[in-house]
């Protein structure tokens, strides 16, 4: 037997002090084999070993939350006996290291979780942050993720229906790939990964085991250096054909009522599916590797239980269902093993060749997983200059502030998606919600990933807040009812007191948000050391969120879509201007306060617009967020073709009025009298609105005087990022 | 009219292609598995889009080989109706029912957008419920949708009036703008934009319905 030396536990990424935990706990030295083991388990990115304290803060329970954190993902009630499952995840590290496959597999497993719950994956939405354009890494870096996005869920017959793309210098060495899938299932066939009972058999499906992705895991939680890319054999080979295989097998297996439990095999494969089965189920699990179905020869013991080969599930069946199961499985022409069996004792077994290679307690890898109250320390949110030069004309900012790198339209990126196939994308990429409807019903889910990086890095609790109260009005913005959202927290080294205060900050800001606004978080996946050389990236805590149309044909879209109507903001204008787009983009300054949240604003001006939208008396709707009022305007009039005449009588201050990034407001337009209706009921109610102007022509035009085309707006959008990424424009540095 | 679409493994537009033939015809179409020797009796088998196989070869080559295909060529020598939208478009030239190739993108890259096409010929069983030159808005969703044929076949398919939809705004760069072809018996259309993802108005549109009341009034 291998010997345990200290560089060997230093090289599993264990601590002196865990490596101490772990001999009290076995009572000896472990075996290689449990070194591994422990080694993932006990892993940042698999124990939430710095942030499981502070998690449990958040908000995660209401009426409509069927599942909440700790599950494979979170399931929610959406009526008539249907339910919504989604979860999103990070698979950051791999993809700066091997952007197709690391953005491939990022999208494969994400979609594991959802369909091993029984659902069906409807639609995919992706959060990707990229260093700066400039960067001479970022273009391949963006093909490439783009690329393996699409090429995983084009073939899986997924939509890809929407996300959000940034750019700063922050991620120039660690880029942020977050992938969700929200899925459909019956609310009664919902399966989870409790491997109760004794005797019952564990089987293996899916793809053969091979040795890729061994420690990836631990990979993911430590921070790069200039060698990272010598990690490039720890990132896993996607196979999108083998797991839409896998995903018609697991369904056609969960129509009958054979399954006890199921997981797929992510993060540290068959160590973790295993261990997490037996230890929720309360029951003991014993492996026979000599029975995996194995891709490559003389894997040992070590490697199998450390692979993370793709397209892999471990189930347990009810016993005498095997033959059942594998019939399935054969259909379809997937690997099926009976691999072991649960047992009473609380024990993970592991044999290998007729020897014992491993044999743990179980609530040693999980509850018995260390658990840090890691020291942080506040900072002052950044205060600081929001000076600006009043004599910039506002039409020409806006103009550069549409075109720029943040702004610019994405289709570059969501043509490279298929947005439609399904057949139920209601609203493509492009609006503030996807839309995408229950199939066969009349009902939808309004889907959208958020989060504003610099804002969080200013104030990462205003940030975290933000966050949640940006996607609240997305979702609403369409004619949704927000229902509960999934987090993505990305930061950098949580051992540094300054990044754990914006961890914890952070949290606490997006637990505030979710509990005023009654969204509750229902799943989500941590993604810390996230940094390079000692440099950490934005605060980036993506939310993805989840809402309910109950009908369909009462929706809002950005576009304008009539000549006359009346042009009507909801919400306070106050011109905040600190860390805004136009103070970054137009004056060069990435400085100031973030912009204030007020939950109670938020929810009572939500609840008004989507009053209006469930009405059918609102079809045109978007939220003011990035780049202020002026730039929500003029993304109305070029998804419509329809232009615009706007203005305020007596304005001190254009430029903060048409550029500041004050929340909770929304940019509406109806016709004539039922503006005037609209108006007359929002001031009644206490709510701040105003009269913008009126739609009409092939213009925008200013206080009656300046002017600029649609068309000319619209190519300036739509113009940078297909020439940004032909690499014949050397971008400006953000 | 009874329909039936073939079942190939990752050929995942199979059940956008039975929802739009159930909404059309009224009546289920009979799924067929990819490892079945026979069809049922019925009047028009579709080859749906996806990736059939994992499109690990060339796209659609292993389909064309799957046991499946020699009861398709055997319906379609028997003068069945055959449409293969997309995938199934490279399945029905892999397999030599149709004439040329598609090859890769002229962008390289995927595709996935509404696209406007001219319906070029309409006496056909496909496209008698078009207008001639009518201007019609129906997505594409590919990588490999970029028609080759030599000059001679090209002029032959013009010449014939085989080219049923022509794109304007050619997304893929395929050979005279080509969208949609026909056999020389007339009875197999293959064509890389969706249909079946325009017959919902909730769902973008509506201008693939004709080509489901064209056939539908052909067969009944």
């Amino acid at each position: 037997m291998t010997a345990i030396t200290p560089e060997m536990v230093k090289d599993h990424g264990l601590s002196e002090s865990e490596y101490q935990k772990i001999l009290d706990l076995m009572g000896r030295t472990p075996t290689l084999v449990e070194l591994g083991v422990f080694s993932v388990m006990w892993s940042e990115h698999c124990s939430y070993k710095s942030t499981r304290a502070h998690l449990k803060k958040l908000p995660t329970k209401a009426p409509w939350v069927l599942q909440g954190p700790g599950e494979n993902a979170g399931v929610i009630d959406i009526g008539d006996g249907d339910a919504a499952i989604f979860k999103m995840e990070s698979h950051n590290h791999p993809s700066f290291i091997e952007p197709y496959q690391g953005a491939a597999t990022g999208v494969g497993g994400i979609m594991r979780d959802v369909f091993t719950m029984g659902a069906r994956p409807i639609a995919m939405m992706n959060a990707l942050r990229f260093g700066e354009p400039s960067h001479p890494k970022t273009r391949h870096l963006v093909s490439g993720v783009v690329s393996g996005i699409g090429g995983y869920g084009n073939c899986m017959g997924v939509p890809t229906v929407g996300g959000e793309v940034n750019f700063h210098k922050s991620y120039n060495g660690n880029i942020l790939v977050n992938a969700m899938c929200v899925g459909l299932a019956k609310a009664d066939n919902i399966f989870y990964s409790a491997a109760k009972g004794a005797g019952n058999p564990v089987v293996y499906i899916g793809s053969k085991t091979g040795r890729d992705g061994i420690h990836g895991a631990t990979m993911a939680s430590a921070e790069f250096d200039d060698a990272s890319e010598e990690k490039r054999p720890t990132v896993q080979v996607g196979d999108p054909f083998t797991e839409k295989l896998l995903l018609e097998a697991c369904l056609e297996l969960m129509a009958t009522d054979a399954i006890i439990a199921i997981q797929d095999m992510g993060a540290a494969g068959l160590t973790s599916s295993s261990a997490e089965m037996g230890d929720k189920g309360g029951s003991g699990i014993e492996l026979d590797l000599d029975k995996v179905p194995q891709r490559e020869a003389n894997m040992t013991a070590y490697e199998m239980m450390l692979s993370e080969s793709q397209e892999r599930m471990l189930a347990v069946l009810k016993p005498g269902r095997e033959a059942e199961a594998e019939a399935i499985f054969k259909k379809w022409e997937l690997d099926f093993a009976v691999i072991g069996v649960t047992t009473d004792t609380r024990r993970l077994v592991v044999k290998h060749k007729a020897e014992v290679v491993a044999d743990m307690p179980i609530t040693a890898l999980s509850d018995e997983a260390p658990v840090y109250e890691r020291p942080y320390q506040p900072r002052e949110p950044k205060g600081g200059d929001v000076s600006f030069d009043k004599s910039k004309s506002v039409l020409a900012s806006l103009k550069a502030i549409l075109a720029a790198p943040d702004m610019a339209s994405r289709r570059w990126i969501w043509e490279q998606y298929d947005n439609s196939v399904m057949n139920d994308t209601v609203q493509h990429p492009g609006g503030d919600a996807a839309v995408v409807r229950v199939h066969g019903s009349s009902k939808a889910l309004a889907i959208t990933t958020d989060v504003t990086p610099r804002y969080a890095k200013a104030d990462p609790y205003q940030g975290g807040a933000q966050a949640v109260a940006e996607s609240y009005r997305n979702i609403t913005a369409v004619g949704g009812t927000p229902l509960a959202v999934t987090d993505n927290l990305n930061y950098g080294n949580p051992q540094k007191p300054e990044i754990m205060w914006e961890i914890v900050a952070g949290i606490d800001g997006i637990g505030a948000a979710c509990r005023a606004l009654d969204y509750p978080v229902i799943g989500g996946n941590c993604s810390l050391y996230n940094e390079t050389n000692g440099e950490g990236i934005l605060p980036t805590p993506a939310i993805g969120g989840v809402g309910l149309l109950k009908d369909v044909t009462k929706m809002a879209t950005v576009a304008f879509k009539r000549q006359g109507d009346v042009v009507i903001v909801i919400g306070e204008t106050k011109g905040h201007l600190g860390q805004s787009i136009y103070l970054r983009e137009i004056e060069g300054r990435e400085d100031g306060p973030a912009p204030r949240v007020d939950p109670a604003l938020e929810k009572k001006h939500g609840d008004f617009v989507r009053g209006l939208i469930e009405q059918s008396r609102v079809d045109t709707c978007h939220d003011v967020s990035d780049g202020g009022l002026l730039v929500a305007v003029a993304e109305m009039a070029i998804g419509g073709g329809i232009g615009a005449s706007i203005g305020v009588a007596g304005l001190p201050e254009p430029i903060p009025f048409w550029f500041g990034e004050d929340q909770a407001r929304y940019v509406i337009a109806a016709p004539f009298e039922e503006a005037d209706r609209i108006i007359e009921e929002a001031r009644a109610a206490y709510i701040s609105v105003a009269a913008l102007g009126k739609t009409g022509g092939d213009r925008l035009v200013l206080e009656d005087s300046n002017s600029v085309s649609i068309a000319a707006l619209k190519a300036a959008h739509e113009g940078w990022f297909p020439n940004f990424m032909s690499g014949e424009e050397i971008p400006m540095t953000n | 009219m009874k329909s039936a679409v073939i079942v190939f493994p990752a050929a995942n537009c199979d059940r956008d292609a039975k929802v739009a033939l159930e909404q059309m015809t009224g009546q289920a179409p009979a799924m067929v598995w990819h490892q079945d020797s026979e069809l049922p009796d019925v009047d028009l088998v579709v080859l749906p889009g996806g990736f059939s196989y994992g499109d690990y070869l060339r796209c659609g080559a292993m389909a064309s080989q799957s046991r499946v295909m020699q009861a398709v060529k055997a319906h379609a020598d028997k003068g069945g109706m055959v449409l293969g939208i997309c995938n199934g478009f490279q399945v029905l030239t892999e397999s030599g029912l149709l004439p040329g190739a598609l090859m890769r993108n002229a962008g390289l890259k995927f595709v996935c957008k509404p696209v406007t096409l001219s319906v070029e010929e309409t006496q056909n069983a496909f496209a008698r419920h078009y207008e001639k030159g009518q201007e019609i808005t129906v997505p594409v969703a590919h990588g490999e949708g970029n028609y080759y044929a030599d000059e001679e076949t090209l002029n032959r398919l013009e010449g014939e009036g085989r080219v049923v939809f022509r794109y304007k705004g050619n997304p893929n760069g395929s050979a005279r703008d080509i969208a949609g072809i026909l056999n020389d018996k007339r009875n197999v259309l293959g064509m890389m934009p969706h249909p079946e993802r325009v017959v919902d108005p909730v769902t973008g549109g509506t201008d693939g319905r004709a080509l489901f009341h064209s056939l539908i009034e052909t067969l009944s």
